[in-house]
């Protein structure tokens, strides 16, 4: 039998260019944090999932570094992979070791140092993520280069302009002017957005989330155990997974990502939730915002807004606070920042803090329902997870 | 400016990592370490004494057919004969069929752009070419076709518009790929 799981306890560092601290520094921050929201010692935590990307690092096997690092030792490990989405598959491990009975107390950890390569570096290793034999080796596809690819292809299709996409960089960076976690403090206006250069025409510098450092850490736990640690636990409700094509080519549409919508059904019938009454459903959501266009298909593909109307939804400023249903009141990883494999992790640290009403005033999301949906996605759409938290357990 | 006396991103880039590491060879000389602080937040750094190339050997043994198709200008897939379904890029094996019955064909040299991009900040190992425009273009036989496409401008360029695919020659790499052209 699947038992019920919970969130005891999340960490999240400071996201941005951290030369001030070595990987497994970075991810000690969290983890000292998780761990003290949770209550609890490194000697309970009985199976720990790192999910960190690499390559522009200098550590191969990161699990065993930080879990050295952090005192947690001789452990049950591993180190795992879904590009952008690693850290919700880590979650995804994590809940499965506890929800299966194997263990009653899990951690997931995803940490990501950038910084440690030069840009060029990270810039050809992001672009390799796709097909590379087909799609990078001959035709160099830039990570913002397949989505450029998505944005061409809907705003033709739907007539949305630059300046409509400018909007969602507006909206995140309003709200991680907000964060202190956020990499970027600073808001920004269309006008700037669109004065900033291509890096892959459609898409300017200003739709793009950054090369960033970061970590972030989740304790889950089984309902035994987490009703003795906390009052106020955070159930997982429903995780929904589902993944595309390598190859670019072999994809049918291009202004919607079928594994997002795929991972989004899976999840709102796990949780019991029609799919038609999300927005009324959901309180907050963090969406995956890689670049402007990723938000705006993500409202289509989870149900926010209709085919074709998800331009409308920022045009008409529906997912600030007040609006039908608040995305990225954390910043995003448009402006808290995207490192790879933590911010699946961060996402959940970010809704747990967001249900448990606990961020900061001016960027907290008012809490009716106690529903919110982490949508993370890996690659362009090669991988996609969503995961529905709520304040209550059925 | 001429050909050769143009910068490329690649130029940019290479003497950008060329003052880097002077900077480093020489706080290294005064402090004995390979130590420096960071230029933005003054935060110590250490410099990698070891470096690394990634250049892989792919086995291409069982689709080598495509690659000599190159050199003879045709673009080549693959057919299950059980099932006719079509793979581009081409496979040895039939997922559907669970089978390897497969022949070689000449795909079409034409299609119907679907989407597109411009590469302007491109990786590393693309630095030393113009920006380059990167479509995908679907074939009347249903199968999608990724390329560079010739044309510098994309507000020139719209998804529906006819396109022809031409085998070049990549330089200056010097070896043979596929492009797709604009049909006037
Ligand atoms: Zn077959």
């Amino acid at each position: 039998m699947k038992r019920n799981v919970a969130v005891v306890g999340v960490g999240h560092s400071k996201y941005g260019v951290r030369n001030d601290v070595s990987l497994p520094e970075l991810a000690w921050e969290s983890i000292n944090m998780a761990l003290e929201d949770a209550g609890l010692e490194q000697k309970d935590i009985e199976y720990v999932v790192v999910s960190n990307v690499g390559g522009w690092s200098s550590e191969p096997l990161s699990a065993v570094v930080i879990n050295e690092y952090a005192g947690i030792c001789p452990t049950g490990t591993v180190r795992v992979e879904a590009a952008c989405a690693s850290g919700s598959a880590a979650v995804k491990l994590a809940y499965d070791m506890v929800a299966s009975g194997h263990v009653d107390i899990a951690m997931a950890v995803g940490v990501e140092k950038m910084n440690e390569s030069p840009t060029p570096t990270v810039v050809e290793f992001i672009g390799r993520a796709g097909n590379y034999f087909w799609e990078f080796q001959n035709f160099g596809l830039t990570f913002p280069g397949y989505y450029a690819l998505y944005m061409t292809a809907y705003m033709y299709k739907y007539g949305a302009t630059e300046e409509d996409f400018c909007k969602v960089a507006v909206k995140n960076h309003y709200y991680g002017a907000r964060n202190p976690k956020a990499q970027f403090q600073k808001e920004v206006t269309v006008e700037q957005c669109m004065s900033s250069r291509y890096i892959a025409w459609p898409i300017k510098l200003f739709d793009s989330s950054p090369i960033t450092d970061g970590s972030a850490a989740v304790i889950l736990a089984s309902e035994e155990v987490a009703k003795q640690l906390t009052d106020s636990p955070v159930w997982i409700r429903a995780i929904g997974y589902a993944s595309d094509t390598s190859n670019l080519s072999k994809r049918d549409t291009f202004t919607s990502l079928r594994a997002g919508v795929l991972a989004g059904e899976q999840a709102y019938k796990k949780a019991g939730i029609d799919k038609d009454k999300a927005v009324e459903t959901i309180d907050v959501a963090e969406v995956h915002d890689c670049f402007t266009i990723a938000e705006v298909m993500a409202y289509e593909d989870l149900g926010f807004a209709k085919r074709g109307e998800g331009i409308e939804m920022i045009r008409n400023e529906e997912t600030y606070i007040g609006g039908k249903i608040p995305v990225n009141l954390s910043g995003g990883l448009k402006a808290k920042g995207h490192p790879i494999a933590a911010t699946g992790e961060g996402m959940i640290a970010e809704l747990t803090n967001q249900l448990l009403s606990r961020v900061e005033k001016d960027r907290q999301a008012p809490i009716k329902n106690g529903y919110a949906l982490a949508h993370n996605i890996g690659g362009t759409g090669h991988y996609a997870y969503v995961t529905i938290l709520s304040l209550s357990k059925s | 400016m001429s050909r050769e006396e143009k910068k490329t991103l690649k130029d940019m880039y290479d003497s950008q990592m060329k003052q880097f590491f002077e900077f480093v060879e020489s706080m290294k000389k005064s402090l004995g370490v390979p130590m420096f602080p960071d230029m933005k937040s003054g935060k110590a750094l250490y410099f990698d004494q070891r470096e690394i190339t990634l250049r892989f050997i792919i086995s291409v043994e069982n689709i080598k057919e495509f690659f000599n198709g190159l050199a003879e200008g045709k673009l080549l897939g693959t057919k299950c004969k059980d099932c006719n379904q079509l793979y581009f890029p081409p496979q040895k094996d039939c997922p559907r069929c669970r089978t390897s019955n497969m022949e070689w064909i000449e795909l079409s040299k034409e299609g119907e752009l679907l989407t597109f991009t411009q590469i302007n900040v491109k990786p590393y190992s693309f630095s030393h070419y113009d920006d380059y425009i990167v479509g995908i273009v679907r074939l009347p036989e249903g199968i999608n076709v990724t390329a560079w496409i010739r044309e510098n401008d994309p507000k020139k360029l719209k998804p529906g518009m006819k396109m022809r695919l031409e085998i070049v020659k990549r330089e200056p790499e010097n070896y043979y790929t596929y492009e797709w052209v604009p049909v006037a």
